[in-house]
């Protein structure tokens, strides 16, 4: 069985509707970490080593936010910034992280439609994340598509309820190894492992 | 040897209790059941250590009722009580009629002339204040609806009282020349009536305007017995006042507790008088079972016994009743009935008082009076019954609700020390919508922070009982900033030993003191002076012409270092205990400072990730060797 890390940034957890019930959902899971980064480094002092401990003790990584501008909350990208250390996590000697998994779980306002070249956000989901997957292929880690709630705002309660079923479907999926690794690396969304994929 | 001397009085009396009492809560029977057979022991009847003068006692004892209502009083505020005027007047007045009216047709019934009759089921449909009120309250039953109906029921019955003191003489058939204590009572009606009302008034506004600055100038003494004087003297001076005017002096007593109940000293005085009401109304249940007749009791006991049955069910069933039109469900309203189901106390007064208008014959008294003290002595019995047998069998536990009008107010937090560290910490809280219990043993400060509006009680914290006053024992934190580290250690010591559950939170002065605070247990430790020094020392580096940013890590930084430094030091210091001792004061303490300053040099090496150093370096390799690594750097 794989251990999972959740680094989990949230700015203002308390009033959060889907990441809150996403990781409710989660938290009883065997072999599955919550870290509450927001909760820990309220002041953004990061303990590094502390950090770096951490990873070394789990095989798979979920950076799950709320997506902001495109990109994670500020702490998360402090936390990449300082935690992922040249001669540690990548450059020379950097090896300390090499094939471990990582992806982005994020909640997002926008559509499916809206992530299209066509959409208004004129990128997908898949390009936007390109700073993610290239730091994975950097700290030679795989890097696995991201699980994307989408409509975030527009959800009912029971709605939500349904993806934060999926969440747990899938971070136990990868805990016990059910998916098989080319699905995973070739799937634009977490999602569609389960067959609950975006459509157009 | 004197059987009635002082000495071997009290002797008998506490020894019963003593050893009465705590069997019975071995058995789970409750304290007022244990005091009564501790009576009924060394009763006239059976070890014979009690004789006549038992009615005396009772006289005295019976002061322990005052003070408990005093105590009650304190513990509502007036708008709770308007809050409650619908079950006061509502159910409480319909009880009093109803029970009334069916005792008194029994009575009638049996032969008494209808004036007796109307006395007999008056005085009977009261119930005892002093057994219901202690069981619930030992019980934790008096915030449940049960509990609260019981309670608008009791101060009902005895507010009624007055008006029966009033209409008794009336019913008297023979003129009788009857010696009143009353200091008024040769005025004519309607100076009697205005002197009551003064008295009233008179209660009130020393309440509101008097007795505040008469505590504070004695609190000022900082004599603790001088404080619990003062608080007995004003309940004694309430219920002297109640009787010249004759009124019942426990009503006066709670009327007073009402109106104190927003004071600042209100936790002060309740604990201050705990004691006593408990020992005296101890008392007075020995005397109630001391006072039981057996001999009548043994001359008919068929009489006796249908009596008190149909006595408790007539009762019993009238008030399940009406608790049911007044939405009382299920077990509460068992419950409630099952509480009131008795006779009480004033039933003593009334009788004896209904016995100088010639309204009750001398037989007829002394059946009713063992009537009442059995059926007083069978409550608490009735209760456990109720619990262990009716409850289990007839009623799915009903969770007991708490309702939002509760007597007490309970704040998650209790803030010891509200001076200049505390009130921060107060204000804080406060503006984020937490209230908290706050205390504090300056009357000035109090005083001034009253007039603010802020909700100040005034205490030496470090008590055990007034904190319980306080709430602790539902607060889920205590934030602790006395004055002095003595007092915070103190307290840390009570809250560990009898409040485990809380949270401590403790300021300290200096390492020393944070030193002690370590030893005894607590993990929350907040040194008064290091945050603001540190955020002096940032702005200093960043007049400095240092980057604020940085400044304000490596404050940080520092504060995580200092802080883990602490708790190694501290077992530095625990093996070196003799050598600190020694050279205890300043050098050590520069000695541990340095130590933990050796250690700073980790703050200058922190954030290497935003540090382009080893980066440069990489490169730098890279243009001399041409390796692959290049291809790794963003």
């Amino acid at each position: 069985m794989a251990s999972v890390l959740i680094l989990f940034a949230h700015p203002v957890y308390e009033k959060s509707r889907v990441n809150r019930q996403l990781i409710d959902k989660i938290a009883d899971l065997d072999q599955v970490t919550i870290h509450d980064l927001y909760e820990v480094y309220p002041d953004f002092d990061i303990d590094v080593a502390q950090e770096q401990a951490l990873l070394l003790a789990h095989d798979i990584i979920v950076f799950h936010h709320p997506f902001y501008w495109y990109s994670v909350p500020p702490l998360l990208k402090q936390w990449m910034d300082l935690v992922l250390e040249h001669g540690w996590a990548y450059g020379k000697g950097g090896t300390q992280l090499r094939n471990k998994k990582i992806f982005n779980a994020f909640s997002s306002g926008g559509s499916f439609a809206a992530y299209q070249k066509e959409g208004h956000n004129r990128y997908t989901i898949t390009e936007l994340m390109a700073p993610f997957d290239q730091t994975a292929f950097l700290c030679k880690m795989t890097y696995y598509p991201p699980f994307v709630v989408h409509n975030s705002h527009l959800l009912s309660p029971e709605e939500v309820a349904v993806f934060a079923d999926q969440y747990r479907e899938i971070i136990t999926g990868l805990r016990d190894g059910r998916f098989s690794e080319d699905d995973l690396v070739s799937a634009s969304y977490m999602n569609s492992l389960i067959q609950k994929s975006y459509s157009l | 040897m004197d059987k009635n001397s002082f000495l071997i009085q009290a002797i008998v009396y506490l020894s019963a209790a003593v050893v009465a009492v705590n069997l019975a809560k071995r058995l789970g029977l409750g304290s007022v059941l244990g005091y009564l057979f501790a009576g009924i022991a060394i009763g006239p009847y059976l070890l014979g250590f009690v004789g006549e003068e038992g009615k005396e006692l009772m006289h005295i004892a019976e002061f322990g009722v005052v003070m408990m209502l005093f105590v009650i009083g304190l513990e509502l505020e007036p708008n709770l009580l308007w809050r409650m005027r619908k079950l006061i007047l509502g159910l409480g007045g319909l009880q009093i009629l109803v029970s009334a009216i069916a005792l008194g047709s029994i009575a009638y019934l049996a032969g008494q002339v209808w004036q007796s009759s109307l006395v007999i089921g008056l005085i009977l449909a009261l119930s005892s204040t002093a057994i219901v009120m202690q069981t619930l309250t030992e019980k934790s039953l008096l915030k449940t609806k049960a509990g609260q109906s019981s309670f608008a029921v009791l101060l009902s019955q005895d507010i009624a009282v007055i008006p029966m003191l009033a209409i008794f003489p009336l019913l008297a058939t023979q003129q009788t020349n009857v010696v009143s204590t009353s200091f008024i009572a040769n005025l004519p009606g309607w100076q009697q009536t205005l002197l009551v009302l003064a008295a009233i008034g008179g209660i009130i506004l020393a309440g509101k305007y008097v007795v505040g600055p008469v505590f504070r100038w004695v609190a000022k003494t900082h004599q603790r017995e001088l404080f619990m004087a003062t608080a007995i003297l004003l309940v004694f001076c309430i219920a002297e006042l109640m009787i010249m005017v004759g009124l019942s002096p426990a009503l006066g007593t709670f009327l007073a507790g009402v109106v104190l109940a927003n004071s600042e000293y209100r936790h002060e005085l309740e604990s201050d008088i705990e004691p006593f009401k408990g020992l005296l109304l101890g008392l007075f249940f020995i005397a109630v079972g001391a006072s039981i007749n057996f001999g009548l009791i043994a001359a008919n006991p068929g009489l006796i016994l249908t009596l008190v049955l149909g006595l408790v069910i007539v009762k019993g069933v009238i008030l399940y009743v009406l608790g049911a039109f007044f939405d009382i469900k299920g077990d509460q309203n068992m419950l409630f009935a099952v509480a009131l189901a008795q006779s009480g106390e004033f039933a003593f007064v009334l009788f004896s008082f209904a016995g100088q208008y010639q309204l009750l014959d001398e037989q007829t008294t002394s059946v009713l009076v063992a009537v009442v003290a059995i059926s007083m002595a069978l409550s608490p019995l009735m209760f456990v019954l109720n619990e262990r047998l009716i409850m289990p069998r007839f009623f799915t536990k009903q969770k007991a609700k708490r309702e939002s009008d509760d007597i007490h107010e309970t704040h998650p937090v209790i803030i010891a020390g509200f001076g200049r560290y505390g009130n921060i910490v107060g204000r804080f809280l406060k503006a984020n919508g937490i209230s908290a219990t706050i205390l504090d043993n300056d009357s000035d400060r109090v005083d001034l922070l009253r007039k603010f509006g802020f909700k100040v009680y005034y205490g030496d914290a470090s008590r055990f009982d007034l904190m319980k006053a306080a709430g602790a024992e539902s607060a889920k934190l205590i934030i602790i900033a006395m004055d002095t580290p003595e007092q915070c250690l103190q307290m840390v010591s009570l809250v560990k030993s009898h409040f485990p559950h809380l949270k401590i939170l403790s300021r300290a002065y200096d390492r020393k003191d944070a030193f002690d605070l370590m030893d005894a247990g607590v993990d929350n430790i907040y040194r008064e002076t290091l945050d603001s020094s540190l955020r002096m020392g940032t702005d200093a580096l960043s007049m400095l012409g240092l980057r604020a940013y940085n400044t304000h890590r490596a404050a940080r930084t520092f504060l995580r270092y200092d802080e883990k430094a602490l708790t190694e030091l501290l077992n530095y210091r625990k093996d070196t205990s003799s050598y600190i001792k020694v050279a205890r004061d300043r050098i050590a303490e520069l000695e541990e400072l340095i130590l933990s300053d050796m250690r700073d040099i980790e703050i200058t090496e922190r954030d290497s990730g935003w540090d382009s150093d080893a980066l440069r370096k990489a490169v730098a390799g890279k243009d001399v060797s041409g390796n692959a690594s290049s291809n790794e750097i963003f």
